[in-house]
């Protein structure tokens, strides 16, 4: 167990350490998510009525959970390689906890996670965005995202070490979060969508629930049962998905 | 960490492989694999691509289980004992496995602590190795700048981390330049030297004929020859008559005039004819004789010793560096 805990930790540290020599690593962390923000607010935050919010009120928390979903696509896409450049068959012939490597590529997820939550809340409070909430609501706004995307992140890692190719990764991974975060009370109410859409985006996507608790605590909003449901899909997620990688890690092979 | 620490122990740094099967899906890799090296020595694996050799190193470094046979490998067993086996082997491959995005000093340095050292050792070795490498003026530049020699030297550094008394080195010289190949020879010699017991798998025949004691020819998933070099050279038979043709064309033509004097039938590629000749002595005579009187042209006559490219043609029908489809174990 400690063993995992160090493996864990420098595998962390290898994929931090890469950050600050891969300028377009941090544009995607930073630069992109702003620029989707001013998009939003400034092209679309007209048109879309949003009773009881201004628009970006009521978007932050939403594109902020988006953004925090896709985090895992460093995981996704930095497995892939470490599959083709035969990284992975040298970790396997290493005495070292077989988790370790994906729990320290999702753990330093966690980090960048938090750094392009902070980008975005920065952003969004410069152009207007108002906290309803105690320090206490905003701090679990912050749990609960940070929960949701290492969640998703053990989904990109399994999915990373499944695909032939980063290219794959990403187009694959895209296709499915895509229409996900869109399908959801992220960027417009979702009783403006066609019926079908909104009772998928009410009833089955978690993407809703977790935005939905996100308004609840940093807005003030009705929560229901939004912030426990996150919670339990955010767990539930991870019961799923994480074993599923470290099995798939476990008898996965160089890709060449 | 013990075993980063303590000497290499030889008398357990032993290789046995016994009637090793392994499948994807219908392919055979392996079908039923014998290999056996003794301590401090180089056993190495010759075969085309798509012969089995990257899946024999991967079944012996616990990175696959075999489907049936015995693997043992420093006195512990592959399979039941795979987690103790992991601290006392080092494996360098082909695809030199490096983080690019990390300096040389940062790479060994991980090693070592996944290896289990506290991190103030692993940086002493790391800097030992970089040392011993001849990459200490390299060591703090991540390694994508590194040229194919340096990152091959750095991964085979990555592998040496924790002194393991047995190496693998799956093809450590494909793709590099002569020089550098060259140089990787000088390491590999050095590191047996110290005692190390090495499994090298190689494509190149000169690589096997100069670094191995004992030779496994592996070819579509069996061991079809093993023996030391000059063995396996004896296999073949004695010298063999190399014609160079003028025209490449009457390759067959040599067949015909020279069947009365041959062993056994004739390989030609590239307008060079080869076969071994019943009787040695006025063999060129009586071969320029016969060429002449058939009106086969002839640049170039000679006696040669057989080198392991002939083994190799002998022992499969097949010359070794011609199949170039793609590894079977690679792309399942």
């Amino acid at each position: 167990m400690r063993r995992l805990v160090t493996d864990t930790l420098v595998i962390a540290e290898r994929n931090l350490v890469r950050l600050p020599r891969s300028p377009d690593l941090l544009l995607a962390f930073t630069v992109q998510p702003v620029m989707f923000v001013l998009l939003f607010v400034y092209v679309f935050g007209g048109a879309i009525s949003t009773p009881g919010y201004s628009y970006v009120d009521f978007l932050i928390p939403g594109i902020i959970v988006q953004n925090i979903a896709f985090g895992g696509f460093v995981t996704a896409l930095g497995l892939n390689e470490d599959l083709h450049k035969g990284l992975i068959d040298r970790f396997r012939s290493l005495p070292m906890a077989r988790p370790a490597v994906l729990a320290g590529r999702t753990l330093a997820d966690v980090v960048t996670n938090t750094l392009s939550v902070c980008v975005l809340l920065v952003t969004g409070l410069i152009i207007g965005f108002n906290f309803h909430a105690s320090v206490g609501e905003i701090l679990a706004g912050f749990g609960i995202l940070l929960l949701f995307g290492y969640a998703f992140s053990w989904v990109f890692a399994l999915l990373g070490l499944l695909v032939s190719s980063p290219e794959s990764a990403n187009s694959l991974g895209f296709i499915a979060v895509f229409p996900l975060t869109f399908i959801s009370s992220a960027f417009v109410p979702v009783q403006s969508m066609p019926a079908p859409l909104e009772w998928f985006a009410d009833n089955l996507n978690p993407f809703t629930i977790v935005v939905d608790a996100m308004r609840a605590l940093w807005l003030g909003a009705p929560a229901g049962n939004s912030i426990w449901g996150a919670v339990v899909w955010s767990l539930a997620i991870l019961a799923v998905f994480a074993p599923l990688a470290v099995a798939r890690y476990r008898k996965t092979a160089a890709l060449r | 960490m013990p075993s980063a620490a303590s000497p290499p122990t030889h008398h357990e740094a032993t290789i046995r492989v016994r009637g090793v099967v392994k499948h994807y899906g219908a392919v055979r890799a392996l079908d039923g694999v014998d290999l056996e090296a003794a301590a401090g020595t180089v056993l190495g694996l010759l075969g085309p691509n798509g012969a089995g050799k990257t899946t024999a190193v991967r079944v012996m470094t616990t990175l696959l289980k075999p489907d049936a046979g015995e693997i043992e490998v420093a006195g512990l067993d592959a399979v039941r004992q795979a987690a103790e086996l992991r601290e006392r082997i080092g494996l360098a491959g082909q695809y030199a496995a490096v983080d690019e995005n990390l300096t040389g000093a940062e790479n060994l340095t991980m090693v070592g602590r996944l290896y289990g050292m506290a991190r103030a050792d692993a940086k002493a070795r790391a800097a030992e190795l970089l040392d011993r490498f001849d990459l200490t003026d390299a060591g703090g530049r991540p390694a994508r700048d590194y040229s194919g020699g340096m990152r091959r030297r750095l991964d085979l550094a990555a592998a040496l981390v924790a002194r393991p008394p047995v190496l693998f080195l799956d093809e450590p010289t494909t793709g590099l330049d002569p020089r550098a190949r060259l140089a990787m020879w000088e390491t590999i010699e050095g590191l047996v030297a110290d005692g190390t017991t090495v499994l090298l798998t190689t494509q190149y025949l000169d690589e096997a004929d100069r670094l191995a004691d004992r030779i496994a020819v592996i070819d579509r998933g069996k061991v079809i020859a093993d023996g030391t070099s000059d063995e396996l050279k004896d296999r073949v038979g004695g010298e063999r008559l190399e014609i160079h043709l003028s025209d490449g064309a009457q390759a067959s033509a040599v067949g015909a005039a020279l069947a009365p004097m041959a062993a056994e039938a004739p390989f030609s590629e590239d307008g060079v004819v080869k076969l071994s000749v019943k009787q040695r002595s006025g063999a060129i005579v009586e071969a320029v004789r016969r060429l002449d009187e058939a009106g086969v042209g002839v640049d170039d006559v000679g006696l040669k010793r057989p080198t392991l490219d002939d083994v190799f043609l002998t022992l499969t029908g097949h010359a070794a560096e011609q199949r170039t489809d793609d590894d079977e174990e690679e792309r399942r």
